[in-house]
């Protein structure tokens, strides 16, 4: 009887049209960011702000970015990391060769050079589609990768292209704690997830939409395809380079080309496909997940076999349990746990009185 | 069936247009159009008038949808002209014919199948809406404006087609008769001079039918909306058509107003040879 939209009547398209219409969800979800935001930094350890929720809002935006590109516009790639990359190194770039560039900056420079680079990988999907598209993203991830090891200017000439991220500073302000990390993190994720949720519900992302579901029927109501999957691309791009870049400096602080490889793109993409395809909850939902669940089976493991664990079996059981996941989520729910979310609340909103 | 369509012709009243038929916008000339080896169109010509229901009927295969896919510039013709509002061309393009106030509708329903009815009909007022990416992202100010004033076009058309309690439904999720009347939606937002519609009708119960019937007419009686239609309910395109255009085998076998062209020999022959 709690969750209810009963009584609330939308007096205004404005009204109608905001991200959470229904009055409970907008209080459920000011609740949420003001536990992430206030609760999480009092309370949380600084393993689990440097090791769990620092990489869940990481990975959720780089899901968002893919998301973008393959769950709403339609357009598979398996480049994520790749793009990822170009951030980290482009912004790395831009801190090391120009004196006094300010950290939000050059973050967004790192986005705009991964934008750039993914409008030129997406040019293909202007004449091919689906299986074609995502080989010749494939070369764009086994490229840029290989450029970025190959070329030791973009690693200003360390070994094997690993970077070290310089110290995260604004305005003569030091993050140099997990808890500061952390929330840098979630303002700029929280911040780029709300730019996406206005994308998805404005005219660019209805064309993008239109152009996955029908592109002869988007062309002819005027929307233009090319322009739509280009968009998507450097919108997408933008996202995993910020992404990347966030990796290297709040995350892991040394980074090299080796570590956005080919597994990395997987990872995400198997995060929107369990979180959501065409959700940006489902991003955040699909990082948590893949990032705790490996944790969750070595607690239970260790539990079960109390330190007798057989060698192997804890890394085995979680691809074994990813696949089955991955499977289940194709073929039963492919919006993943957006949907199965969503539908709990219709169920919620009728209970207890189901008819 | 056919067969029985043409014999209860002869009872149907032609409305008379009181409406005012204008100059000719339209004007293909000399069209044809082929598919490696196959011709779909041979040599057509025919003009449509502003305001007028233009009809084109004919078998199965006959080349109705290829000519509209042609005056939308889906298609390309190898030969023949296309004058628009004055302008000649060899062919169309759909952006720009989309610009230009061509709208249409598909026989396999095109509809946007991951979206809500709203969004589908909002698609419909792309053109008319300025806002760039950047604003769209910051949603706020001119860009929030805009979205809400194309709503409440978009609800015009929602109460106009009566599907008032399906807006936020998933059009994927809808029954066959209320995607058809979606995809008329979604067209008749970008408030279209000309609508081509491809059997609309199809596959619809006689309910369903007289709806969409209603619907064509007040189109074009409220808005002044030229509209080519193709349609196999003869009952249908006898009644409310002001000229036929009848394909056979991609040529033109007939043209003219109903009365014309339910009488002419050629034209029944090609109704009667086949059995559909
Ligand atoms: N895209 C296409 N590729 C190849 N052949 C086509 C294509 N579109 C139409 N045709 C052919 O053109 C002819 C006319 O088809 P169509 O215009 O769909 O007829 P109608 O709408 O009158 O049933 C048919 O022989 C059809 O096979
Ligand atoms: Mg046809």
């Amino acid at each position: 009887m709690l969750y209810r939209e009963a009584g609330q009547f939308k007096a205004s398209y404005q009204e109608d049209q905001q991200i959470f219409p229904i009055r409970q969800d907008k209080l459920g979800f000011i609740a949420i960011l003001g536990f992430f935001f206030v609760v999480l930094p009092l309370i949380a350890s600084e393993y689990w702000l440097q090791a769990i929720l620092i990489p869940v809002l990481i990975f959720s935006l780089a899901a968002i970015g893919l998301n973008i590109l393959t769950g709403y516009a339609g357009q598979l790639s398996l480049g994520s990391a790749a793009f990822m990359a170009v951030g980290a190194f482009g912004a790395y770039n831009f801190i090391l060769r120009i004196d006094g560039m300010p950290f939000i900056v050059a973050l967004l420079l790192g986005g705009l050079c991964a934008a750039a680079v993914g409008v030129a990988f997406g040019l293909p999907s202007l004449r091919i589609k689906g299986f074609y598209l995502a080989v010749a993203t494939l070369a764009a991830q086994f490229f840029i990768v290989w450029a970025l090891v190959k070329f030791p200017w973009f690693s200003n000439n360390s070994s094997s292209g690993v970077i070290t991220a310089q110290h995260v500073e604004i305005l003569g302000f030091a993050f140099d704690t997990p808890v500061l990390k952390y929330l840098l993190t979630l303002a700029i994720v929280a911040v780029l997830a709300l730019v996406a949720k206005n994308l998805v519900r404005s005219t660019t992302g209805r064309g993008w939409m239109a152009v996955r579901d029908m592109d002869v029927a988007a062309e002819v109501i005027g929307i233009r395809p090319m322009r739509a999957k280009l968009t998507a691309f450097a919108v997408s791009s933008f996202y995993c380079g910020v992404a990347g870049a966030l990796y290297a400096y709040t995350y892991l602080g040394t980074v090299e080309p080796e570590g956005f490889n080919l597994d990395l793109s997987f990872k995400i993409l198997f995060m929107i496909i369990i979180g959501g395809v065409g959700s940006i909850m489902g991003s955040f939902l699909g990082a948590a997940f893949i990032v705790l669940l490996p944790i969750f089976l070595n607690v239970a493991m260790h539990a079960l076999f109390a330190g007798s664990m057989p060698a192997g079996l804890g890394s085995n059981l979680e691809l074994i349990i990813f696949g089955g996941l991955i499977i289940f989520f194709l073929i039963v729910e492919p919006h993943g746990l957006a949907r199965l979310w969503q539908i709990g609340k219709e169920k919620m909103r009728l209970w207890p009185f189901p008819h | 069936m056919m067969m029985n369509d043409m014999a209860s012709l002869g009872d149907t009243q032609t409305q008379a247009p009181d409406r005012h038929i204008g100059d000719v916008i339209l004007d293909l000339q000399g069209i044809s159009l082929s598919f490696g080896g196959v011709k779909a169109l041979t040599n057509i010509s025919f003009d449509v008038r502003e305001h007028e229901i233009r009809s084109i009927i004919g078998p199965n295969g006959a080349g109705k949808s290829s000519m509209l896919n042609v005056i939308n510039g889906v298609y390309r013709p190898q030969e023949g002209e296309i004058t628009f509002h004055g302008k000649v061309r060899k062919d169309m393009d759909p952006h720009r014919a989309a610009t230009q106030g061509i709208a249409r509708t598909f026989q396999n329903i095109a509809l946007f199948k991951g979206m809500s009815v709203l969004d589908n009909i909002m698609t419909g007022r792309n053109l008319k809406m300025k806002c760039n990416l950047f604003e769209h992202a910051l949603y706020w100010g001119r860009a929030q404006k805009e979205e809400i004033e194309h709503r409440k076009k978009v609800e015009e058309v929602i109460d106009f087609l009566e599907i008032q309690s399906i807006r936020k439904t998933p059009v994927g999720r809808l029954p066959y008769g209320l995607q058809k009347r979606v995809e008329l939606g979604r067209a008749l937002a970008a408030e279209p001079t000309l609508l081509l519609l491809d059997e609309p009708m199809a596959g619809m119960n006689v309910e369903e039918k007289q709806d969409m019937c209603r619907f064509i007419l007040d189109v074009n009686d409220q808005f002044g909306t030229t509209i080519v239609l193709i349609e196999h309910d003869m009952g249908v395109v006898m009644d409310i058509s002001d000229r036929v255009v009848v394909l056979d085998y991609g040529k033109k076998i007939g043209d003219g107003v109903p009365d014309e062209v339910k009488n002419n020999p050629e034209v029944i022959a090609a109704y009667l040879g086949t059995s559909h």
